[in-house]
């Protein structure tokens, strides 16, 4: 018998992705993680094990910084947890009524923030919630909350959720789609089986809709986390590398761009840069196991 | 039909919270793009007035043609996206029929291999891209930016395309294949029109994200000549930051050709997400 002749054309087909993944994504990942581990002495590199890791973790100056990163992460996070994806949800669950007019108009119209930059974002906002200009303290005048306004994105305590809000407002589009594209699957005889049995209105939502579309929101949760855990573009525009005021809007992506490229006189690091992508890489990967792994598998899908 | 489901009171409430909604999402656009056409005055004086005979002015849009490069901008996002978008879909594409297509040693890990970059951001390897394009000497050129975004767009790519291309008939294929086409030839003349919908769906997705990219612009291509045209408006806003005028009319230009896009292609976007491509 001869064996069956090579298949050069699946190598050819496959070739081409295969390597400009491998080598400018797959690749640089890991190298990313080797360099974490070494340090530069006298122009030279030299390998230094986990010491990186433990000066970010236990080094008072890096670690005040990392914690606080982090913590505003998670923040940043929850608000998009508690705000993004419930009103997400609301809306599509209006936007899929059945015979709803315009329904297609609110659609492209509340996705539209969601496809404009960062930077437009950041500085429409800066501009808005500005006390220079004023627009967000007359808007609040004319309906007699004036003494709520503050510089919001100049306050400390302020200045984190406003973004975290920003950013609620920019990618709502994204949960709204996804659910509504779900909840579009749910059969009709499954909703008039439950009118029959007397489930209407908002009870049909949370009996009926809402356990179907859960695999959905598991999704839609999973890629908040990445995002957020990923981000840095709307904190760069509107605060710049700082992260002003005091650090106070600093997460995990302002740090590691600061620490590697350098600010002000401090030079920038990319070992311990490459230290803060492989902390980052970790709590990725930790929030998608659990998800896969943990989520995931135990959510009950129904067969529609 | 049933009543129960549709009285008018709550058709009323639904239309006002959607407008509510509506409005928030549109407002600051809105307020951006009427006050980039007013004169300085009257931004400040009457910034939610639409602009009038009196306020109207193209001052702060001059000043971004004569001090910003903003086609030169504009031409190099172009570019980049373009080329990133055929090289996600040519690639994608066959790497998607090889999977779909083939049964061979290795499939699956090969399928799972290049899914792994769907959930893990390109932007953790960011110290050794950048190192690895100094040493290429790819830094500063709009290359650069292509092999990233190709490289970013390519695990969800081949996982959306090779969904469609298994559903493509194979008897059609196989007719081709006793005909004696190669299977070049089949995947090129063949099956790729028949995804084409799909390929539409994938480069939308992929659109966005990418013409709207800061970091990897700012780290790999911060030149003048190779800035691109979110960086470039960021930097541009960074130095005017006192010309509201300028300003304002600098995000205006952001903001337009991004909607202009959106308006061409949205229903292909929305057809694409709730057609359940991103399962």
């Amino acid at each position: 018998m001869n064996r069956p002749r090579f298949r050069w054309h699946i190598v050819v087909f496959l070739a081409p992705a295969v390597l400009v993944y491998t080598a400018v994504m797959i690749f640089p990942l890991f190298n990313t993680l080797r360099l974490a581990l070494y340090t530069e002495v006298d122009q030279s590199r030299v390998f230094v094990g986990l010491q990186n890791f433990q000066t970010l973790f236990f080094d008072p100056i890096w670690s005040e910084q990392f914690w606080n990163a982090l913590g505003n992460n998670f923040w940043f996070f929850l608000i998009h947890m508690l705000v993004q994806n419930p009103i997400g949800i609301a809306l599509a669950a209006l936007l899929s009524h059945p015979r709803l007019r315009f329904a297609a108009l609110y659609r492209s119209a509340i996705f539209i923030p969601t496809i404009l930059s960062f930077v437009i974002v950041g500085f429409a906002w800066k501009l808005i919630l500005s006390p220079i200009w004023g627009i967000a303290p007359s808007m609040l005048d004319a309906i007699g909350l004036k003494s709520l306004f503050a510089p919001w994105l100049g306050k400390e305590e302020y200045a984190l959720t406003t973004l975290a809000l920003i950013s609620v407002w920019q990618f709502v589009g994204i949960p709204m789609m996804l659910i509504y594209a779900a909840l579009l699957t749910i059969p009709e005889e499954i909703l008039e089986a439950g009118e029959i049995d007397g489930i209407t209105g908002a009870a049909a939502f949370w009996k009926i809709k809402l356990p179907l579309i859960l695999p959905s929101i598991g999704i839609i949760s999973i890629l908040t986390f990445v995002g957020n855990f990923n981000a840095f573009d709307l904190i760069y525009a509107a605060q710049g590398a700082l992260a002003g005021p005091d650090f106070s809007t600093d997460i995990l992506g302002t740090f590691m761009y600061r620490t590697f490229f350098g600010f002000q006189l401090q030079l920038g690091d990319p070992h311990m840069g490459s230290a803060i992508a492989g902390a980052m890489f970790a709590i990725i990967l930790v929030g998608v196991c659990i998800y896969l792994f943990g989520i995931q598998t135990r959510m009950r899908r129904y067969q529609l | 039909m049933n009543k129960a489901r549709h009285n008018p009171l709550n058709t009323a409430a639904m239309h006002g919270a959607l407008i509510l909604y509506t409005l928030i999402a549109l407002f600051p656009v809105f307020v951006i793009l009427i006050n980039s056409f007013k004169s300085r005055r009257a931004i400040f004086r009457e910034p939610l007035a639409l602009p009038s005979a009196d306020s109207f002015s193209l001052v702060g849009y001059e000043t971004v043609m004569k001090q910003g490069d903003f086609f030169l901008y504009f031409q190099n996002s172009m570019i980049v996206t373009v080329a990133s978008l055929f090289f996600v879909l040519l690639f994608g594409a066959m790497a998607a029929y090889a999977l779909s297509e083939y049964r061979f040693k290795g499939n699956l890990v090969m399928g799972l291999y290049l899914a792994l970059g769907i959930m893990i951001p390109i932007r953790i390897g960011t110290v050794a891209i950048l190192e690895m394009m100094v040493a290429t000497g790819l830094v500063n050129t709009l290359w650069a930016l292509i092999l990233v975004y190709t490289a970013q767009g390519l695990p969800l790519a081949v996982f959306i395309l090779s969904e469609f291309m298994r559903q493509v008939s194979d008897d059609l294929k196989n007719a081709g294949r006793i005909d004696g086409l190669s299977e070049y030839t089949i995947f090129f003349r063949l099956v790729l029109p028949l995804v084409r919908p799909a390929m539409a769906t994938v480069a939308v997705f992929n659109m966005i994200p990418i013409w709207n990219d800061l970091w990897f612009p700012l780290i790999l291509a911060p030149a003048e000549e190779t800035k691109t045209l979110t960086l470039g408006s960021q930097v541009f806003i960074g130095q005017f930051v006192t010309d509201w005028n300028a300003v304002l009319s600098a995000l205006s230009m952001a903001i337009l050709p991004v909607l202009v896009l959106y308006v061409i292609f949205s229903r292909q976007l929305i057809r694409g997400i709730t057609s359940g491509a991103v399962k």
